[in-house]
């Protein structure tokens, strides 16, 4: 079986969640027999990725790729070609299409699978060349990133245009799929849910570090309870809402304190709301975290908030499940599909996440029971699971590829 | 009657820059001070900033006297700053104390760290007021008998307050709404106070050097000693004084030394030691040479680099926070006894650490007008936050004082 993967950023040059579910669906899928081509946008050393091939769209460092990565909405894009520089986001896009359009010219494959609007429109063109069919992986839609407001016109476009072209779509939730049907009018049967997994094996081995976030564990000493986000700190992740719940919270409860792990434009929003708020004392900003900052911020926590305003799957909560934490989310996260064993709240609803944070931090039994038993239902979750779904697909799609052929 | 004069006050300062000090730092490394970074490496701005400013200007200055007895001048030198010269740069002490020696160089009081306390703790003011009194005396052999707080921020509480202490003058910006119709060269009375002069910075002819003096863009650019000599005269010719308010690193480091600044000094002084109808002062000497024009009255606080309400260091919620959060500490760092935690708790009280954190330039879009080390305000919080979280992990570990908060 092989497989022309199309995608934006690989770990260790990812911004996020986004290149994580591409590298462990397709380590998954290797494993499973599949040979993959994967096709990023810039030039670097991928070095646990020797499962499949991994080739460079553009001569890009993936430095200057971080940044505008495939999670934010975009205000403005570059619509002529007269303005385009070479280094603007839709310059890059064409470059990658047109590597692409040469790569598969000498080329076969199975299917295309391409992972979100930023490579849809060189899988509509693979397809286009190769009569080969194209699944369309929906990480996140242009509604999610733009967290509730409309976003980029020119994104649904592209989104839209694709999604019919697709041959199949797979969607990340439940949650996604009815956006997909709504916005995009996208028939229902075209469209499968397959929930992303979690690889415990890149996460276990570790020790876990106390010096870390020592002051945080001297706090926890002295009956503090801490809630965690580690998350992009952009619109679409409801942190405003969650600041909010804080200050609430705090008021009923003072033994509190949140640990803001990440980075992004929103930080200083943030910092000042807190500071407004009168609870600057209370939230810790890490800055950008990885490794054992990154994996510690989860063991430090008790627990973990996911207050997205629209999330179409949401790994962290899995991570977070994994590292024993109780776990918040909002209705609007489609991880929420999978878990059960969570406090919800409507991502607007700053009064019940207060609540609910008070009763965590309050009762050690609600707390202790949610982390036990949302624990073993992470475990339900691998991406053995997610790649089993995409090969029978690719499987499925192949007799119709070849009645095609017969046809001609 | 007594000839009409220039007093020239110079303010000496630097701050404890604290480095990037991250959430991972905390409880861990104790050291908020000594960043590596180039910015943020006291030691290293120490010492380009002797080069720039402090040696060449000192040698300017030391001239200047040894050229003309008339001429006389007045220094604010910070404990932060003199503690950080006594480590790296002695010399500088040195041509300071060379300075002071000649008894025309008046030496003003102040808070030793820089601080804003007077707004926060006034027993905690007294002390540094203190503190700086007797380094002052133990370095320079002198005893202040005029007074400026921090960043010259000024109200009627603070003019009581100095004259009650026995100063006979205090400083503060000739600012527009307190002033009213009234000229800040004139020798002014705070209200309800008994012996003590008010002397107002002439903050146009002060700005023009500290600020214009090398902007090309400027109408007046390139600025001569004698057409600045020029305005300095007409200031003079009805109000007693012109009051030059600046930081002494306005010579070779906010103005560097290729815009011409020392030579232009050099030329400023030497014209008006010169003239035979005026003369020089120091700060007390214009309080005790002019009767008081009239009173003024500055019920709200005023301070040297605001022409607006909000100031640039109390002005956001940020800074509001990060100060609350500092002076809470203050009963249990003085009660601890630990020398070590309570110098760090009051180089964090320097006023810089405020003013980095102030976002109205942000705000307005002109950044480059931040003057700081950090690359935005809301850095310079975050680990400013993080240092006064240390002080309370020492607190509680070291001395079982207190407890984490958060």
């Amino acid at each position: 079986m092989n497989i022309l993967m199309l995608g934006w950023e690989l770990p260790p040059h990812n911004s996020g969640g986004l290149g994580v579910a591409c590298y462990h669906m397709s380590k998954a899928l290797a494993m499973k027999g599949a040979t993959i081509d994967f096709v990023v946008p810039y030039s670097a050393e991928h070095p646990n990725a020797s499962f499949m091939r991994v080739h460079a769209a553009t001569e890009l460092s993936p430095l200057h790729h971080y940044g505008f990565g495939a999670y934010d909405t975009y205000d403005e894009i570059t619509l002529t070609r007269e303005q385009m520089d070479g280094q603007s986001l839709r310059d890059i896009q064409a470059r990658y299409v047109a590597f692409v359009e040469d790569f598969v010219a000498d080329s076969d494959y199975d299917a295309i699978h391409a992972h979100d609007w930023l490579t849809l429109e060189a899988g509509v063109r693979a397809k286009q060349l190769t009569g080969k069919p194209l699944i369309a992986h929906v990480h996140a839609t242009e509604f999610d990133r733009s967290g509730g407001g409309y976003g980029n016109p020119l994104v649904h476009e592209i989104e839209y245009d694709g999604l019919m072209m697709a041959d199949r779509i797979i969607a990340v939730s439940e949650l996604t799929k009815q956006l997909i049907i709504k916005h995009y009018h996208i028939p229902t049967d075209k469209i499968e849910v397959v929930h992303n997994g979690l690889d415990t094996e890149s996460l276990a081995g570790f020790e876990y570090d106390w010096h870390t976030y020592r002051y945080l564990e001297e706090l926890k000493a002295h009956g503090y309870t801490v809630v965690a986000t580690v998350t992009r700190f952009t619109i679409q992740k409801g942190l405003t809402y969650l600041m909010e719940a804080a200050a609430r919270a705090s008021e009923k409860y003072d033994k509190l304190v949140f640990l803001f792990a990440g980075d992004g434009e929103q930080r200083d929003e943030l910092l000042r709301l807190s500071a407004e708020l009168g609870i600057s004392d209370k939230v810790f900003f890490t800055g950008f975290v990885r490794g054992k900052q990154w994996r510690d911020a989860y063991r430090v926590a008790d627990v973990f908030v996911m207050s997205s305003v629209s999330e179409p799957f949401g790994i962290t909560a899995l991570e977070a499940a994994y590292y024993d934490d109780a776990v918040i989310l909002t209705k609007q996260s489609g991880v929420g599909e999978a878990l059960h064993n969570v406090l919800r709240y409507d991502f607007w609803d700053v009064d019940r996440l207060a609540d609910q944070l008070v009763a965590v931090a309050t009762s050690p039994a609600l707390q202790e029971t949610l982390k036990e038993n949302v624990h073993v239902e992470y475990s339900k979750l691998s991406w053995h699971v997610v790649a089993d779904r995409c090969m029978a697909l690719y499987h499925r799609l192949r007799p119709q590829l070849q009645s095609q052929e017969a046809r001609l | 009657m007594s000839r009409h004069g220039l007093v020239l006050y110079l303010h000496v300062h630097q701050p404890w820059r604290v480095k990037p000090y991250s959430v991972f730092d905390i409880a861990e490394d104790h050291q908020y001070f000594n960043g590596s970074d180039g910015d943020m490496n006291n030691r290293a701005i120490m010492e380009k900033v002797a080069d720039k400013s402090y040696r060449p200007m000192n040698r300017a200055l030391q001239e200047l006297l040894d050229q003309y007895p008339e001429f006389k001048l007045s220094l604010s030198i910070t404990g932060t700053f003199l503690d950080q010269a006594a480590a790296w740069t002695p010399d500088v002490i040195d041509d300071f104390k060379r300075l002071v020696a000649t008894g025309r160089v008046e030496i003003v009081a102040e808070t030793y760290e820089h601080s804003l306390a007077f707004f926060f703790s006034r027993e905690e003011f007294v002390a540094q007021v203190e503190e700086h009194r007797q380094r002052i005396k133990e370095l320079f052999g002198v005893t202040p008998t005029a007074f400026r707080n921090t960043e010259l921020a000024y109200n009627d509480e603070l003019a009581r307050w100095a004259d009650a202490a026995g100063y006979k003058a205090v400083l503060a910006e000739g600012w527009g709404p307190m002033l009213g119709w009234r000229s800040p060269n004139y020798v002014y009375q705070p209200p309800e106070t008994k012996q003590i002069k008010l002397l107002l910075k002439n903050y146009q002819l002060s700005d023009d050097l500290a600020f214009r003096f090398g902007d090309k863009n400027w109408s007046n650019y390139p600025l001569t000693a004698d057409s600045y000599g020029e305005w300095l005269r007409s200031a003079t010719d009805e109000g007693p004084v012109v009051n030059l308010f600046m930081d002494y690193e306005t010579f070779g480091e906010h103005q560097w030394d290729d815009t011409g600044i020392f030579d232009f000094f050099k030329g400023v002084i030497g014209n008006w030691a010169e003239r035979s109808d005026r003369t020089f002062y120091t700060v007390t000497e214009a309080a005790e040479t002019f009767e008081a024009a009239d009173e003024v009255s500055a019920p709200r606080t005023v301070t040297w680099a605001d022409t607006e309400r909000d100031t640039a260091w109390l002005g956001n919620a940020m800074q509001h926070e990060a100060m609350r959060h500092l002076y809470a500490l203050e009963h249990d760092v003085l009660h601890s006894g630990d020398d070590n935690l309570i110098g760090d708790w009051r180089k964090l009280q320097t006023s810089d650490h405020a003013y980095y954190m102030c976002t109205k330039w942000f705000n307005d879009g002109d950044v480059h007008a931040y003057f700081s080390p950090y690359e935005s305000p809301y850095d310079a919080f975050i680990y400013y936050m993080n240092a006064i979280r240390d002080l309370r992990f020492r607190l509680a570990s070291d001395l079982r004082i207190g407890g984490p908060r958060g």
